[in-house]
């Protein structure tokens, strides 16, 4: 039986269609979850997709936090449900409080979108152990509030528990510090990630396949599990 | 009917990227000696009944839980 993971659309969500194409292209099964609903309909990983949720208002994520379904996943989450959070979603997981820090306007308060190449820095989290520590990768980024902000604590603790997933390389697009691209929780289930893999997943329409890693490892846990 | 004013800033260790685009536009137009800008948000909240100590923790409550972001952001709440 294949795998079957989330995808959760809220108002205003872009990328769960590509999220799910992703999922379908790692031999997983995209289930649809709508945000005002109250089940995960048993699902073994969620992914929050890229996009505007509630228009942004307010904080980019800050309203979808709130969501019926939030809620479920929030308790999922904590008893280790994997979860990937994309843009978007990473500003979602953020205000939930399932990753720590926050993200906030643009340094160059542009709209940012290119072809970002990063390095993974964490191979052992749920959605990365099809990584190599150190491998380099391009992935397209595209947001308007990507940079990351912590206190220098929580940065502290981020480097040397080794929770920095990706981080920048050549550019830092938004202001990040660290140049923090993505970070997992302690647990490494849940992980943060403002570049978009589900966009470089096939030949035609990517900049490159290399974003189809973080779907295939999930897929592969599940499956082993 | 009570009216209370919260207003959300972001912390000063944060870097204001939006006041900062503020300050630099002031002097092109003509405005000298602006030193500093900080942007931030203005909440207008009406709740049913008197301005109240219940109904003071009732809207710090709205402010800690959806209004501010604590990880980022300060509030200051006063009724009006």
């Amino acid at each position: 039986m294949s795998a079957r993971v989330g995808v959760i659309t809220f108002p205003g969500s872009l990328d769960d269609r590509d999220a799910a194409r992703a999922v379908r292209l790692a031999d997983a099964e995209p289930v649809s979850l709508w945000h005002a609903e109250g089940d995960l309909l048993g699902v073994d990983a969620v992914i929050l997709p890229g996009g505007f949720s509630y228009g942004d208002y307010l904080r980019a994520g800050a309203i979808a936090r709130f969501a019926p379904l939030m809620e479920k996943l929030v308790a999922a989450a904590r008893d280790g449900l994997p979860v990937l959070g994309i843009c978007n979603g990473f500003q979602v997981l953020c205000e939930s409080h399932l990753l720590p820090g926050a993200l906030t306007r643009n340094t160059g308060l542009h709209f940012v979108c290119r072809a970002q190449r990063l390095r993974i820095e964490n191979a052992e989290t749920a959605w990365t152990t099809d990584y190599e520590e150190g491998q380099e990768v391009v992935i397209p980024v595209k947001n308007m509030d990507g940079c990351y902000v912590a206190d220098p604590e929580t940065l502290d603790e981020l480097e040397s528990s080794g929770r920095i997933v990706a981080r920048y390389l050549d550019v830092n697009p938004n202001g990040s510090l660290n140049d923090i691209a993505g970070i997992c929780n302690e647990a490494g289930n849940v992980v943060g990630l403002m570049p978009h893999p589900e966009h470089a997943v096939e030949a035609l329409t990517g900049t490159s396949t290399e974003g189809l890693g973080f779907f295939t490892s999930v897929v592969k846990k599940l499956v082993a599990a | 009917m009570a009216r209370f004013i919260v207003e959300v800033m972001l912390k000063p260790e944060i870097l204001d990227s939006q006041g900062q685009a503020v300050a630099r536009a002031l002097p092109r137009l003509g405005f000298e000696g602006v030193t500093q800008v900080r942007q931030g948000k203005r909440f207008e909240i009406e709740v049913d009944g008197p301005a109240d100590e219940a109904a003071t923790e009732r809207v710090r409550k709205m402010a800690e839980t959806l209004l501010a972001n604590p990880v980022i952001e300060t509030f200051e709440l006063r009724a009006e």
